[in-house]
């Protein structure tokens, strides 16, 4: 399968890119880690008139802390992130997460930028920034923007991202010292994307929980926010927030698994990670 | 083993540095590691131009016009043509054997002429200087269609409602066969207990990593047509170009270079292949075509899409007293050519019950088309099916009357000195070893501490299950296989051997490789039978202008067969190379021998004259030689059994692995196979074999299958969706052998290739079973086992 | 025709300088234009990983990337790492153990084992197999590979090799010990 044909610029900095992607009279593309978009060019799902390379634009490969959250430029390899201390320090939770990202030579080119923009309803980031109530940094023609998570996937593949947007970072809240952080998937072979997963966040108190953030990923279009199941691990009754889950969880059925297979490996995620959640965890995820 | 060498009195096995039964590594393994190979991917030609097929997207429909002018006028394009234009070069074929009675088909076309009867069926060619510029120009060529009622459901295929895909064929029905042996329902009315099972067998395919790929090459100014092809059967493809595009045999060369995987998958004629070569025809140039990874999956066979109901009767000492199967499987619109889609399930009705002393067997089988990619015969053919439909029957059987899964078999397989016989189905058999197996499988497994592990580990609620599966093997067929049924497949095999000007050996052979071990499987026995040191040795394979005729590799023949003829090929020239030596020397032929690369007397081993030293007489100094005498540096032999149908072999595989009842999921521990091919030349490669064929069995049972929805389109046909074993969830595995050589050849080796796929779904289905069974989790008779169909079982969805 | 882009890019060590249409891929480029085919095109969406080679020094996939984005880059195939001699030892390792049959996956496994091997410790089978699950073979069936790679990192860290495990071909220095 061969991509149909589209022009190349190659961004030197993000005005320019905003420029190029502005300047296109029809459709022009982000081309970041590429390992999604270069798979369905070559599917031709997509044929755009042209790529807007933006790997040269610097300032976006920075893991950094600023005012209190941790910044993650949206150029920043899977990889990478998947060695810096700041991520495993302040962001334990996407830490957990990258492992399961494709395999290494995927990481190696893939972006954290690129899989929150792509937004596939079976990856992992969309659902740890969600769970982390983080933010997304947006860069177009009329400015700078940050959109939170809550607000940022908004469909199948849909985001607040319009076609002339450059997703500039991610930012998340740095963990705090109760903060308690669990991520399970299931998936048919290591490295494929989730038939189903859980990343989850909430804060430690009194020997339960609080400020629960149970985000589901692989069930529907977007990542989906278990808030029944929320309330009743927060009330420490397991049992029922795993019985909420069909309540609030309607996930279709789809070539790896029915919607009802699906909330019950759902239940058995959040056993594991209520596990991780009150720190007795007993086998690896 | 017959016969010993009787001059130097010894055997073939006993040749002083035999390379028989040696793991010595292959020679084509450098250039491989280095990315030095010579794929046919890899191909470039002069003017060489590519082909994309424009395919169809619905499942049955006419095909009312199509628009080729916008497409013709695209950058870089040399053709666009359509199956009717096609048809004047290449003529259509059709895929039956007289020996399948009633098998029908209809004529099938390099490319669709008036119908497309598939999802993926090509339409239309588009030639073009790149493979991107002809898909360019492919998506601007206009197909009109008039989608018809698809038949995808092989339960419904012949119902009266159901469209008849191709009316003059008057229904749906491919081809159906019956056996009846022994007193089927006496011994259902008399069994203590009877099992009933449907088994379904999930669609699926052989996911090379080399997609197909071929260059043709019609060249005018010789009138010949070179193909590079990752072809297993080139002489069979020389025989097919010719004559479907009215060229003679010896017009067509066709050339295997190093082949990215085959396993079956390309064994087969395909359309797209012979539309390329038509299209170098049409076009006067080289043209060349490779699948991508998208077009693969809705073009290469298909194969496994099968729903058996099956029964079996046992009395309460444990004695199975019948079998009964009702196959049904779905194939493709048209009966794959030459093998035809009918040898598939004609193996199932032939091969259950095999390894059992069972007389009592009743099975029907009907192959019906459908609207869905082409279906034939990837590794293993029908093996699989059989044996997990037998062993799952079996334990099954064994759980109702409370005897252990071991027992009943060793009750009931056929005892290892109860031979010649034959089975109930008519499978003639010479010698097998289930009983020897079985005991050494029990050993190398350490079956008792597994059985203690289990429990314990049951009493913990971590749940391991243990399955088995016994299993018998077509390999080295004779003429049995296609050759009666009017297929000019050759199951005759030819080696050529010769002594260059340097004392090297160089064998050319009809058989192929694929990355088995072909090549070396042959140095070895030349180098053996020639008595020299193997890094004299080349081998050709491949080449239809430089090899003897004959049948290539396919049905686990490779070593068997072409092992054989290159066996007898290298004695004779030993005779010859010794009787122009003993002219040399003035000396007698009986009391000579070769010995690492030397004539040597045989009994006392005193050097007598280098090789090289007697091609140099006989090929420069002649006139030195006595009158009268013609050296002869270069023998020819051919071989085929004639004493069994097929050799087969036999073998027994174990499963240990754990289901999380919770998720489903299943985790392979570790494999166990022992399996009886005979003589083993190079126990390395049979190894290997045998687990690559154990991982392909395992993909069938937990992960791989081809969806289709009720339209006839495959909704997963690619590398994410359609799931192939991967590293980290395969087990390790464990093989070991008896040997029980076949006496229908000096050699005695029978075929190793398949045996380890024949087993491995069956195993791993029983053990999965077997894990469940304190849980009162219904009976699993579907493959793949996916997480959902275990929770099933289990009640939980 | 689309617009052609100069890139100059290294690869293997060897100064290139070519103008490229925007689609083709890197493995292509690689294949077609410089006659490098020991990287592998087997799915052209990143699953099958026969198109692995090395970008700057680390694994990716050839079908992936873009010619054009690597402007700049340094590549390395497999031809390269071959010649260098750097992977001699794991070579010879996937030759004693027949960890190869048809060699169409051969050579981004051997730069996945490589780039693994250069990783500190010596990695154990559950972690062999988890690196290479993003290649696929069909085979060996993995048993072989393993075994070549594990025997490979003991050799590199001084450990003396396991007994008893699989079969290995006549003429290894790991035979008979």
């Amino acid at each position: 399968m061969k991509p149909a044909a589209f022009a190349y610029a190659k961004a030197r900095s993000l005005d320019h890119a905003i420029e190029l992607l502005g300047g296109a009279p029809a459709e022009a593309r982000v081309l970041a880690g590429g390992q999604s978009l270069i798979a369905t060019l070559n599917m031709r799902l997509s044929s755009p008139d042209l790529l807007v390379d933006i790997n040269a634009v610097p300032g976006l490969d920075g893991i950094a802390v600023k005012d209190g959250m941790l910044e993650v430029g949206a150029l920043v390899r899977h990889a990478q992130a998947e060695r810096s201390d700041l991520v495993a320090k302040h962001a334990p939770l996407i830490a957990m997460a990258l492992p399961h990202i494709g395999h290494l030579a995927i990481r190696n080119r893939g972006t954290i930028g690129g899989s929150i923009a792509f937004a596939d309803p079976a990856a992992e980031l969309p659902a740890c920034l969600l769970a982390l109530g983080g933010e997304v940094s947006i860069a177009g023609p009329d400015g700078c923007r940050s959109v939170a998570a809550e607000q940022f996937f908004r469909g199948l593949f849909e985001t607040a991202l319009s076609p002339r947007d450059v997703l500039t970072a991610i930012r998340v809240p740095l963990a705090e010292r109760d903060g308690r952080f669990g991520f399970a998937e299931f998936s048919r072979r290591h490295g494929d994307y989730a038939m189903v997963g859980l990343a989850a966040q909430a804060r430690a108190e009194d020997g339960g929980l609080r400020a629960v953030r149970l985000v589901y990923f692989g069930v529907g279009a977007t990542p989906v926010r278990a808030r029944n199941a929320e309330a009743d691990l927060a009330r420490s009754d397991l049992a029922a927030a795993i019985g909420a889950l069909a309540r609030d969880l309607d996930p279709p059925d789809d070539l790896q698994a029915t919607g009802a297979v699906k909330i019950h490996l759902a239940g058995v995620l959040l056993e594991r990670v209520a596990q991780q959640l009150t720190g007795r965890e007993r086998r690896p995820a | 083993m017959q016969e010993s060498n009787k001059a130097s009195g010894l055997s073939p096995l006993d040749r002083p540095n035999s390379y028989i039964g040696r793991s010595v590594p292959r020679p084509n393994l450098a250039r491989l590691l280095a990315g030095r190979g010579q794929f046919v991917s890899d191909v470039v030609l002069p003017r060489m131009v590519h082909v994309c097929f424009v395919r169809s997207p619905h499942a049955h429909a006419l095909i009312r016009a199509i628009d080729t002018a916008a497409a013709g006028r695209a950058p870089g394009v040399v053709a666009v043509v359509t199956g009717a234009e096609l048809a004047n070069v290449c003529t259509p074929w059709v895929g039956v054997l007289t020996h399948l009675k009633g098998l029908k088909s209809a004529p099938q076309h390099a490319v669709a002429v008036a119908k497309a009867c598939w999802q993926g069926e090509a339409v239309a060619a588009v030639v073009a200087k790149t493979r991107a510029l002809a898909e360019d120009a492919a998506e601007l060529v206009g197909v009109e269609y008039e989608p018809l009622a698809p038949v995808a459901d092989a339960e419904t295929a012949l119902d009266p409602g159901t469209p008849v895909i191709h009316a003059e064929l008057g229904d749906n029905l491919a081809f159906e066969r019956g056996l009846d042996a022994g007193e089927v329902d006496q011994a259902f009315r008399d069994a203590d207990a009877v099992v009933e099972a449907t088994f379904v067998f999930g669609r699926h395919t052989g996911v090379t990593l080399e997609p197909r790929a071929i260059v043709a090459d019609w060249n005018p100014g010789e009138a010949r047509l070179t193909i590079y092809q990752g072809t297993q059967a080139p002489h069979m493809m020389q025989n097919i170009f010719a004559k479907h595009l009215g060229l003679d045999e010896h017009q067509v060369r066709v050339l295997c270079k190093d082949v990215g995987g085959s396993f079956g998958i390309k064994v087969h004629v395909y359309a797209d292949e012979m539309a390329t070569a038509a299209l170098s025809k049409l076009l006067k140039r080289p043209v060349k075509f490779v699948a991508d990874r998208i077009e693969s999956f809705v073009s290469d066979i298909h194969a496994r899409d099968h729903r058996v109901k099956a029964c079996i009767a046992v009395k309460n000492d444990g004695r199975i007293t019948a079998f009964e199967i009702d196959d049904l499987t779905g194939i493709g619109p048209y009966s794959v050519y030459p093998r035809t889609s009918g040898i598939e399930a004609n193996q199932i009705v032939n091969l259950v019950g095999g390894p059992y002393a069972c007389p009592n067997y009743r099975a029907r089988t009907r192959v019906v088309f459908q609207n869905k990619n082409v279906m034939c015969q990837y590794r293993a053919v029908g093996h699989p099916i059989a044996a997990a439909v037998t062993e799952g029957l079996v334990e099954l059987a064994a759980r109702k009357i409370g005897m252990d899964v071991l027992e009943l078999r060793k009750r009931n397989l056929v005892a290892d000195d109860a031979y010649p016989c034959a089975s109930a189905s008519g499978l003639k058999f010479e010698k097998l070893s289930h009983h020897a197996s079985l005991d050494k499988l029990i050993a190398l497994m350490d079956y008792e501490s597994l059985r203690r592990e289990q429990e314990s580990l049951r009493r913990r609620r971590i749940f391991r299950g243990l399955g088995f599966a016994a299993f018998i093997e077509v390999t080295n067929p004779s003429a049995a296989f296609y050759g009666v049924g009017g297929a000019r497949i050759s199951s005759q095999d030819g080696a050529l051997v010769r002594l260059d000007a340097t004392g090297a050996i160089i064998c050319h052979s009809g058989v192929t490789e694929q990355g088995q071990g072909t090549e070396a499987v042959l140095a070895q026995v030349v180098a053996t039978a020639m008595g020299v040191s193997i890094e004299r040795v080349r081998i050709v394979t491949g080449d239809t202008d430089n090899t003897p005729y004959g049948g290539g590799t396919w049905a686990s023949r490779a070593a068997g067969i072409g092992g054989e003829a290159a066996w007898q090929a290298g004695k004779a020239l030993r005779a010859n190379v010794l009787a122009v030596a003993a002219s040399i020397l003035q000396a007698e032929a009986g009391k000579l021998d070769i010995r690492n690369g030397l004539v040597v007397d045989a009994d006392t081993g005193r050097e007598r004259i280098e090789l090289h030293e007697v091609a140099r007489i006989a090929y420069f100094r002649p006139d030195t030689l006595p009158p009268g005498f013609q050296a002869e540096l270069m023998a020819v032999r051919h071989y085929v059994p004639r004493a069994y149908p097929f050799a087969f072999t036999n073998g027994v595989q174990a499963s240990w692995l754990e289901v999380d009842p919770a998720t489903g999921f299943v985790k392979l521990i570790r494999h166990f196979v022992v399996e009886d091919c005979g003589t083993i030349i190079n126990p390395q490669l049979v190894d290997e074999q045998i687990r690559g064929g154990v991982v392909q069995g395992i993909g069938a049972a937990l992960f791989e299958h081809c969806v289709y929805d009720a339209q006839g389109q495959l909704l997963n046909g690619n590398m994410a969706d359609y799931l192939v074993p991967m590293a980290a969830e395969m087990p390790d595995i464990d093989v070991a052998h008896v040997e029980t050589p076949t006496a229908d050849s000096e050699l005695g080796a029978k075929g190793a290739g398949e045996a380890g796929t024949a087993g491995a779904p069956g195993a791993v289905l029983n053990a999965v079973n077997d894990a469940l069974a304190p849980l009162g989790a219904a009976p699993i008779t579907e493959m793949p086992i996916t997480p959902g169909v275990v929770l099933a079982a289990l009640g939980k969805v | 025709m689309t617009a052609h882009t100069q890139v100059r890019l290294t690869v293997n060590g060897e100064e290139v300088f070519e103008s490229v249409e925007a689609r083709k891929t890197l493995v292509e480029f690689l294949r077609e234009d410089l006659g490098l085919t020991g990287s592998h095109v087997g799915c052209e969406h990143g699953v099958c990983g026969a198109c692995t080679l090395l970008l700057d020094g680390a694994i990716v996939r050839g079908c992936l990337l873009l010619a054009v984005q690597c402007d700049g880059c340094r590549i390395d195939t497999i031809e390269g790492v071959a010649d260098s001699g750097t992977i001699a030892d794991l070579q010879q390792a996937f030759a004693a153990r027949n960890a190869l049959q048809c060699g169409f996956c051969t050579p981004g496994m051997l730069l996945t084992a490589a780039q693994l091997l250069e990783e500190v410790g010596v990695p154990s089978r559950e972690k062999i197999r988890a690196r290479l699950s993003g290649n696929y073979c069909r085979c060996t069936g993995y048993h072989a590979i393993v075994d070549a790679v594990e025997a490979v990192a003991r050799a590199r860290a001084n450990i003396p090799p396991q007994q008893g495990e699989g079969r290995i071909a006549e003429g290894d220095p790991g035979r008979g010990r």
